[in-house]
């Protein structure tokens, strides 16, 4: 029995850091967000965050539910025009221009900023136009080389070589989601976004996203959103953690706790709030 | 809990009993209520079928009517008539209809979504003759009927049904696929085109055919547009065209009874087309969804 007052010992989550991967504290900036805040319509969604994101580092973004990860991931590559009613403060500058600032399209942003869903989304269409279409679409050449690349880059190649052809819906769950990994990486784009990928996977496939994603910061920035502690610290080499601040009126908004190296997330958090939540009392 | 344990009864009583008649009744009510439904389609199928038969033949299929005081011939024109306007009304409001559809379902503000989904509405209550009166005052005086005029005026009939069924069918394709397209940094016309409008195809293929079928009996529209009795097959939308809906009423006021038969198989014949093309949308379908999750 522990009494009140004893601090819990810190969970036993492995940190998985290669040595070969530290943490690059000063390497690009590729996303610099300042002062974000989003509302939708009165709501506060996320207040006042701000953060660097650096390239080929896999970024976590781990909170309780309703503390605003989402709504911040989507702002940056500006999903969340889509919502009626979403409006966005502060600055998100991406190699230092700004998404929000005048000019800048939307179409143009995702293209260079991909991103993958919670629920894989595979369109009705076959495995090889799932991926080729966006290519087409945009005018890219080689859309067969593309197409094969894009597959092996997503390790989903050696499964579907045999059946391009063959309807994209046919596949497990873990095979559609790393398909619409494939479509993302497809137009090459320079960031990926991944919004909770395995939440609705089992844990086979799941680890199998999750060694994609290591594979995948050799050549893309990823800012991957999960509520699943131990694959943030699995997979990312930074994590921030976002929280819910409650005022007196009740009112409830996102805010950014703490962001720092993985490992320090989750062996010494600077902050109680994030102590408590990675080590299960709260969230 | 040490008293011996009570239990409700389980066999019924007199309420129980008058609850279970009461649920039976209900249950033999809305079940005469549906067969009545289907036998009314069964009566008409039975009444024209047997009225038609007998003057159904090859020459009622390919051969024009008989010039008067002979016997025989066929409706070939009215049926080529018909096809054409048919098609031409398609032809006109299936796209537009589609394209009102994905402005209403993907790009207007849900404010102008919701006014012009009423107005559409109102359209669609329209009697049809109104709208033949429209045409014609406004093609047909001083120029004469064609068969495209009757095609214009098909074509306002139909555009509400495709308009709103397409309508109701993008409302279905899942937001995921829609967020899917948008984040690949294609256009939103792109994604309409590339991805919700073939996840919907089927559902805009069966609202269309609906509106085909009910284009094809429409008599009020051709009355004004395109009733000049024509007994030479054409194909030509230019001309006044026959057609079946109008050959039905014109059969049924002859006083010779071989003419009445005539009619009534001319109905067989509409009737067999909006069957045939329905089940054939409906194979269409079941393939396009088959195909789908192979």
């Amino acid at each position: 029995m522990q009494t009140p007052d004893t601090i819990l010992p810190v969970a036993p989550i492995e940190v998985a850091q290669r040595s070969d991967a530290r943490p690059p504290m000063h390497r690009d900036v590729v996303f610099d967000v300042r002062g974000l805040t989003v509302r939708y319509g009165t709501t506060v969604a996320v207040k006042d965050v701000s953060l660097e994101i650096h390239r080929n580092v896999v970024t976590a973004l781990i909170g309780p539910s309703g503390c605003g990860k989402s709504t911040f991931i989507r702002c940056l590559n500006r999903m969340n025009d889509l919502i009626p009613g979403a409006r966005v403060e502060g600055e998100v500058l991406y190699q230092g221009q700004n998404l929000y600032g005048p000019g800048v399209d939307p179409v143009a942003v995702r293209r260079w900023i991909g991103m993958v869903f919670q629920k894989p989304n595979p369109f009705p269409k076959s495995i090889y136009d799932n991926v080729a279409w966006a290519p087409k679409v945009l005018g890219l050449k080689d859309v067969d080389a593309r197409v094969e690349r894009a597959l092996q880059q997503a390790a989903l190649w050696d499964e579907v070589k045999g059946r391009l052809k063959r309807s994209a819906l046919a596949l497990s769950g873990g095979q559609q989601q790393r398909l619409c990994i494939a479509r993302a990486l497809a137009v090459e784009p320079e960031a990926v976004l991944l919004d909770e990928p395995a939440s609705a996977l089992d844990p086979i496939a799941t680890s199998s996203i999750e060694d994609l994603i290591h594979e995948l910061k050799r050549d893309y920035t990823i800012v991957i959103v999960t509520h699943n502690m131990q694959q943030a610290a699995r997979v990312a080499d930074m994590t921030a953690f976002f929280s819910l601040d409650v005022k007196e009126d009740g009112s409830r908004s996102g805010i950014l706790v703490e962001y720092d190296e993985t490992e320090k997330i989750f062996t010494q958090p600077s902050d109680p709030r994030t102590e408590g939540y990675v080590t299960g009392r709260f969230g | 809990m040490s008293a011996a344990p009570t239990t409700g009864l389980l066999t019924p009583d007199a309420r129980l009993r008058r609850r279970k008649l009461v649920n039976h009744a209900m249950q033999a009510v809305g079940t005469l209520a549906a067969l009545a439904a289907i036998s009314v389609l069964g009566l008409v199928v039975y009444a024209v079928a047997s009225r038609g038969y007998s003057a159904l033949d090859r020459n009622f299929f390919t051969k024009v009517p008989a010039t008067f005081g002979q016997s025989g011939g066929g409706i070939a024109n009215s049926i080529a008539g018909s096809i054409v306007i048919v098609l031409v009304a398609t032809a006109i409001a299936l796209p537009f209809g589609v394209l009102v559809a994905i402005y209403l379902g993907e790009l207007a503000p849900r404010r102008v979504t919701l006014a012009f989904s009423l107005v559409l509405d109102v359209l669609n209550g329209l009697p049809s003759i109104v709208i033949g009166i429209f045409i014609f005052a406004l093609l047909v005086i001083g120029h004469g009927q064609a068969a495209w005029k009757a095609s214009v005026a098909l074509s306002i009939i139909m555009l509400p049904l495709v308009a709103r069924s397409t309508q109701e069918v993008l409302a279905l394709v899942p937001k995921e696929l829609r967020e899917g397209s948008l984040a690949l940094g294609v256009s939103r016309w792109r994604a309409v085109l590339g991805v919700i409008l073939p996840t919907s195809f089927g559902g805009i293929l069966t609202g269309a055919t609906l509106a085909v079928a009910r284009a094809a009996g429409e008599t009020a529209p051709l009355l004004f547009t395109c009733s000049v009795t024509v007994t030479t097959i054409s194909w030509d939308p230019h001309q006044a065209l026959q057609s079946i809906p109008l050959t039905i009423f014109e059969l049924l006021e002859s006083p010779d009874p071989a003419d009445h038969a005539r009619a009534w198989a001319a109905a067989l014949v509409l009737m067999a087309f909006v069957l045939i093309l329905s089940i054939l949308a409906k194979t269409a379908l079941a393939r396009s969804r088959r195909k789908l999750s192979r």
